[in-house]
């Protein structure tokens, strides 16, 4: 034939002008043709809109566990153990400031450590009171948390040597105690002992699994464990890592350091663990990225019943066009050329509710952020999958209307009434 | 004069559940070039299957049927479309034509399968609609058009690779007396310019503007006879009481 001297630009001409015709085609059909779009549209956008939400919300929840501190690591102590019986981890009291210091003086990937003691209790203040988590740290604080403050200022070595009894509040709760007056300078009552508030920290709102990051009170730690829990030990360390690529280096260094400081031997089990902000970024990620997929996956569904919607309008044309299917293969068509004509129409019909369903998701993606504030991610790579995977469903679902088309017998078809 | 058409015991056999039925039954049948034929018979005498084979729509049970020093009787579907593109072009009595599409997109039609330019296509189409006399309906779509006027799109459509042979089959049995001379008119003018054309009626008044009537019965030719001298549809049109063309 003829075609196999055509040069590419003839072959890339030849392909436009089939698909101009199947546009042409679709044309004279237009309710039909938009309604059948439709099903594809919705599903593209559903696609781009759902992955856009799930990406959306990954991203989220990766900001904001690098906003928990600056290259985190935590080290816990290790469960205690009596009678066979294990108490889950942190029970032990191993874990001393002595330990602390030790990081920060011998671990060359570790910029800032501070012992962390926690309580909690009834907070007193200008005839108004208040329940809240009470945490000690050293003057790393502000490093390690990258969290610095909002007005006043941070206690100093001294004040965690001498367990001065002085405090930094949360957002909440000055919303709480002082909703009308600064805070900086007032005397707050815990367990009846007088603290002065000194500062005040920037909000920093709520952490990815939704608890109120503003709703603590911060002190030196040696206060917390003196005047407030009575203890010696502390309830476990966090550090921060020189910088991101440090943060397993650093964490073989404290492993090192706490099993000689601690005469740990052998194959002799840690009494502490080490946990870094990595691990838990991964663990979080993944959850985010199941959803992510699970989105895109039920959107999927509305694509494939697009899909459907194809296939049966196609099956329909190609029963009411049988006379001009006959009338094409009397002047010439060949089986081929009708194939390619009926999955022309069903690949322009998805091309088309592809690009529309795009705009429809990126649109509604914008939509959704404006109004319901959810962080959209709508990328590139979303975009483009969802528009192939819609020309897949029009090749795949247009096939067997066009096959059933190219099969029919030209006498028969011309006489079809 | 060339043979352009030659069956040689040409046999069809229908196979319905049990029993079979015989639509040709062994035809012997010359046609030449430039020949202007009409097949005659009642229903069921099997001129319609014989038209199916002539445009290698369909092919024999047995025998041989050799068109344009080629035998197709054994090409497969592929080849056989290759011919209807080339060498046949086709008439129905049902026009059909594409609604909704223009005239000339009707008649580009075979343009398609043969990988012809735009350009092309649209002069060639032109000039098709010209022979027909519709050159300024070439945008007009088939149920903006009279009868006669969608027939003479028809024929141009048949017309525009140039085909050995027009194969009309009932072309006038949807029209009236006026516009069926009218298309005879057009077919006798092809006629003239060289082109071969086998025509099926059941109507002795249209047959007798062929040169050459073929009467079939029961699947055989019972009648071949060379028509003195046809009518003429052009002196013809020319006697009638003038009417206004329909638009």
């Amino acid at each position: 034939m003829q075609t196999n001297t055509l040069n590419k630009t003839g072959c890339f001409m030849r392909y436009w002008q089939i698909l101009k015709i199947a546009y042409k085609a679709l044309t004279k059909n237009k309710m039909r043709s938009s309604l059948t779009m439709l099903g594809i549209i919705i599903g593209v956008g559903a696609v781009i809109a759902m992955v856009g939400i799930g990406a959306g919300a990954t991203n989220m929840v990766t900001a904001q566990i690098s906003a928990m501190g600056d290259n985190l690591i935590n080290i816990f102590p290790g469960s205690q153990q009596s009678g066979g019986i294990r108490l889950g981890a942190g029970s032990m009291t191993t874990l001393k400031d002595d330990d602390a210091k030790a990081i920060k003086q011998n671990c060359s990937a570790i910029k800032a450590v501070s012992p962390v003691v926690r309580s909690n209790g009834q907070v007193i203040a200008a005839g108004q009171n208040w329940n809240t988590q009470i945490e000690g740290y050293s003057t790393d604080f502000p490093v390690i948390r990258s969290w610095p403050l909002s007005s006043g200022s941070f206690f100093t070595d001294q004040d965690v040597q001498g367990a001065t009894k002085v405090c930094i509040l949360g957002k909440t709760i000055v919303d709480n105690l002082f909703p009308n007056e600064d805070p900086v300078g007032q005397i707050i009552r815990i367990k009846k002992l007088p603290f002065r508030v000194i500062g005040v920290l920037s909000a920093k709102g709520q952490n990815a699994m939704g608890r109120d990051q503003d709703d603590i009170i911060i002190m030196p730690y040696t206060t917390v464990q003196r005047k407030l829990a009575g203890i010696t030990h502390i309830h476990y360390i966090m550090a921060s890592a020189v910088s991101r690529d440090q943060i397993d280096l650093a964490s073989e260094q404290i492993t090192e350091l706490l099993r000689v400081r601690h005469k740990i031997v052998g194959s002799q089990e840690n009494d502490f663990t080490v946990r870094t902000q990595l691990e838990l970024a991964t663990t979080i990620n993944s959850t985010a990225n199941i959803m992510s997929i699970l989105l895109g996956a039920i959107a999927s569904v509305s694509l494939i019943v697009g899909g459907i919607g194809i296939m049966n309008i196609m099956l329909v044309s190609v029963t009411e066009r049988t006379r001009e299917i006959g009338l094409r293969m009397a002047v010439g068509a060949k089986s081929r050329d009708i194939m390619i004509q009926f999955l022309a129409e069903s690949i322009v019909l998805s091309l088309i509710g592809g690009l529309i369903g795009i705009m429809l998701g990126v649109i509604s993606g914008k939509i959704i952020q404006a109004v319901l504030h959810w962080p959209i991610l709508t990328s590139g790579p979303a975009i483009a999958v969802a528009f192939l995977f819609a020309g897949f469903v029009g090749v795949f679902f247009g096939f067997y209307p066009a096959r059933k088309a190219s099969l029919l017998d030209p006498i028969e078809a011309l006489r079809y009434e | 004069m060339r043979e352009l058409i030659i069956l040689d015991k040409l046999v069809k056999t229908y196979v319905l559940g049990d029993y079979e039925i015989h639509a040709l039954r062994g035809i012997d049948l010359i046609i030449k070039e430039g020949e202007f034929v009409a097949i005659m018979g009642p229903s069921g005498s099997g001129k319609s299957t014989l038209m199916n084979i002539l445009g290698c729509l369909d092919r024999p049970t047995s025998g041989r049927y050799v068109l344009d020093s080629l035998d197709v009787s054994s090409l497969n579907r592929d080849q056989l479309a290759e011919i209807r593109n080339k060498k046949l072009g086709f008439v129905f009595q049902s026009f059909n034509l594409l609604s909704r599409t223009s005239a000339i997109e009707n008649v580009e039609l075979p343009l398609l399968y043969n990988g012809n330019s735009t350009k092309d296509k649209y002069q060639k189409a032109m000039k098709a609609l010209e022979m027909v006399g519709l050159r300024d309906r070439a945008n007009a779509v088939p149920n903006q058009l009279s009868g006669g006027q969608q027939q003479r799109v028809a024929i141009a459509r048949a017309l525009i690779n140039e085909p050995a042979i027009i194969l009309a089959d009932e072309p006038t049995g949807n029209l009236d007396t006026r516009t069926s001379i009218e298309v005879m008119d057009i077919l006798q003018m092809l006629n003239n310019n060289g082109i071969t054309i086998v025509l099926i009626t059941h109507e002795p008044d249209i047959a007798s503007y062929a040169g050459r009537n073929i009467l079939f019965r029961d699947g055989k030719i019972v009648r071949d006879e060379m028509v003195a001298s046809p009518r003429r549809a052009k002196a013809e049109l020319a006697n009638l009481p003038a009417e206004i063309e329909e638009t």
